[in-house]
């Protein structure tokens, strides 16, 4: 496939992982941010090729993994009132909340549709007039314009039937929380290539000014991700703190001005839970005031979850790449895909379900 | 954000694990291997790792097998469930290197379902038949309630007879046997995945779905001595590789740049988040035979039509017991596990 291909070939990758093996003169730790990003660095055992000094640590970029418990419970909830159909991206059925998942509930009775747009949406609230219609809308920069989109037409169109439960996240305030914890190990980022395809690159300039960081905007093939490291680490070399764009053949500077301009328009920033870090302000996005009645929570009543069994789950460190899955003294044993412990160990783009499908011996 | 790893706000609850069948069960992954090993298996018969069973029978060496088939939509291109209900038990019997003699037909029909549909799905069974050269010599029909059913069920049982002397089976399987790839993957997942309602997207995409006997037999005739064979349904490549490897207690490496995937399969793929290699097929199989026998079994499936693509992929190993590796393109080695349930669209 063009653009792909190219970019999954072996030599350019070898090439390049030899130039890094040339550059570097110490080691350097070095966070991914987006799930795509750790998935493709696991399936395709890049850190193989990679000098030992250069340590890879995965960020905090799987929307499926930091969604949090409480919103999940919410989900579980609304899912499971007769009146509803409750329309979901495929990778959310699995997350384990606090005594279910989605699968859970579609197998005690809910209809629970997985959709590949939130569009599609749409068109089962207009085929489905006696039925709510709730869309979990999840997701970074990356899927908010689409589900801003799916708002904006919902209102067009007079769908009062269609509403959505929205827990997006945003990337630049996560990656300051990490920055200014005093367990942070990360000294330079590559960025997620396709939040910033949406967002552009200028909000990561304050960033890499206030905590001296390098942050590439990277993209996810093996290639993208080697020059994101040799970008990255050429800076740290030089004692430069930048934001480069290695992505140029996706993401521009300015970011896609349609896009910002539909999230815009309906969503507004708010202080949002992350799943196994903890509260961050002004860390996610909610619907605005012109947009209330389609919220979810506002149309249905739902408990209060109190999610208190902590367990042995790591993943809160996991995501802020605190400790690799296989530091996880569960990870592969108690843990697995069937039985997961936390969010980490379910999505396609956790670190923990990387680890287990990739790396792992076989459990016992 | 939490200040340090031992702050309370940084945790994940577990889940309590409820005891109920989801879909995931019939992802064709680990679930439905736990499903059939400790509920079924255990009930019933004491093996689970092969396709069929080969009972003797007056000298005679018979294949049986059985299986269900749910697949929504019913019509799908390139295919529907008749035909697959047919291929789908005639490829089992393959598997076990026999020829397919008769099969029997079970129909789960939902009150409503219109004579069309069944008249559809009754020729399409018909043909598949006459072309995997076998009948369909008994079957049963029961109507349901409207709602307590999906359109239709179909459950196929087939009865074939081995005509020779090979012990088709993962324990025979050893150490050095190459393992061989039948065509390209993928395209009975993604034709299903393009048809299917509320996640359509434009495709050109036909299932694979068809006999596998006519390679087999082929095999059979030019002496190659086959140690194993498995046809790559639910759970796709993958699947089917890890669990030969698991049941011959062997490792099999496969070579990622000599599996052979359609161009629109990978971008169908790419699009959704899916791996290839996990993706089910309906006429496709991998054979392991020994590894000097590895050219000409691909000399011989490249001679039949519709297994012009075959190819060697693997090789069998004693290094690590029940475990598979995937030599990437770029060089690299890594595991390759069973997935716990069907692949899902991801989010991004």
């Amino acid at each position: 496939m063009k653009y792909l291909d190219e970019f999954r070939a072996r030599e350019p990758v070898q090439r390049c992982a030899a130039e890094i093996r040339r550059v570097v003169t110490r080691p350097w730790t070095l966070m991914e941010v987006c799930g795509g990003q750790t998935h493709s660095i696991v399936k395709h055992s890049l850190e193989a090729l990679l000098p030992p000094d250069i340590s890879l640590i995965h960020g905090p970029g799987c929307p499926v993994c930091v969604t949090p418990v409480d919103m999940l419970d919410k989900a579980h909830q609304i899912a499971a009132d007769p009146r509803v159909i409750f329309c979901t991206f495929g990778d959310m059925l699995r997350v384990p909340g606090s005594t279910t998942d989605l699968f859970g509930v579609k197998a005690r009775g809910a209809d629970v549709r997985i959709v590949y747009s939130p569009l599609d949406v749409l068109e089962i609230a207009a085929a489905n007039p006696d039925r709510e219609v709730v869309f979990f809308a999840v997701g970074f920069e990356t899927t908010a314009p689409a589900n801003a989109m799916a708002v904006y037409q919902a209102k067009l169109r007079k769908l009062g039937n269609v509403s959505m439960l929205v827990s997006h996240v945003l990337v630049p305030p996560a990656i300051a929380a990490i920055l200014s914890s005093s367990t942070n190990r990360v000294q330079g980022f590559l960025a997620a290539g396709h939040v910033c395809a949406i967002m552009g690159t200028r909000e990561y300039i304050p960033l890499a000014q206030q905590y001296r960081v390098p942050i590439v905007v990277t993209g996810f093939e093996p290639l993208d991700i080697l020059q994101g490291v040799l970008m990255c680490v050429r800076q740290l070399e030089q004692g430069r703190h930048e934001v480069e764009n290695q992505y140029s053949r996706v993401v521009a500077e300015a970011g896609n001005n349609h896009a910002k301009g539909m999230i815009a328009e309906v969503f507004t920033v708010v202080e949002r839970g992350w799943r196994g870090i903890g509260s961050i302000p002004a860390s996610g996005l909610g619907l605005s005031d012109a947009y209330r009645d389609f919220d979810a929570l506002k149309r249905f009543h739902v408990e209060e979850s109190n999610p208190a069994d902590v367990g042995e789950c790591i993943s809160g460190e996991v995501l802020q790449g605190i400790r690799k899955p296989n530091q996880c003294p569960a990870f592969g044993t108690r843990c697995t895909p069937e039985h997961p412990l936390g969010a980490t160990m379910v999505s396609s783009e956790g670190a923990c379900a990387a680890y287990y499908h990739y790396r792992s011996p076989t459990p016992t | 954000m939490s200040e340090t790893p031992a702050d309370p706000g940084m945790h994940c609850p577990a889940p309590k694990h409820v005891e109920q069948v989801t879909l995931a069960h019939g992802g064709g992954g680990r679930l439905t291997h736990s499903l059939v090993r400790d509920i079924f298996a255990k009930a019933f018969v004491n093996e689970t790792v092969h396709d069929g069973h080969v009972e003797v029978v007056s000298a005679r060496r018979i294949a049986t097998t059985v299986d269900g088939y749910v697949v929504r939509p019913m019509f799908f291109p390139g295919g529907d469930i008749g035909s697959l209900a047919v291929n789908g038990t005639v490829n089992d019997l393959a598997m076990c290197g026999a020829r397919p003699e008769c099969l029997t037909a079970g129909f789960i029909i939902e009150e409503g379902t219109g004579f069309e549909v069944l008249r559809r799905i009754a020729e399409s069974m018909a043909g598949a038949a006459r072309t995997a050269g076998t009948r369909i010599v008994a079957g049963d029909t029961k109507v349901v309630e409207r709602g307590k059913g999906d359109g239709v069920y179909i459950t196929t049982s087939g009865f074939g007879v081995c005509e020779h002397e090979l012990d088709i089976h993962p324990r025979s399987i050893r150490a050095g046997d190459a393992v061989i790839l039948s065509s390209d993957v993928g395209r009975h997942g993604m034709a299903v995945m393009s048809a299917r309602e509320g996640l359509s997207f434009e495709s050109q995409l036909r299932t694979d779905c068809r006999s596998l006997w006519t390679g087999v037999a082929a095999l059979i005739a030019a002496g190659v001595p086959i140690r194993c064979l498995r046809d790559l349904t639910r759970g796709g490549l993958a699947t089917g590789v890890i669990e030969l490897a698991a049941a011959a207690e062997l490792e099999i490496t496969l070579e990622e740049s000599s599996i052979p995937v359609a161009p629109a399969v990978q971008s169908a793929c790419e699009l959704l988040g899916f791996d290839p290699l996990y993706v089910a097929n309906e006429g496709c199989f991998v054979a392991v035979v020994p590894g000097d026998q590895a050219d000409k079994t691909v000399d011989t499936l490249r001679s039949v039509d519709g297994f012009e693509q075959a190819v060697r992929i693997g090789t069998v190993t004693d290094a690590r017991p029940g475990q598979v590796s995937l030599r990437t393109k770029l060089g690299t080695l890594r595991n390759m596990m069973m997935l716990s349930g069907e692949q899902l669209p991801r989010i991004c």
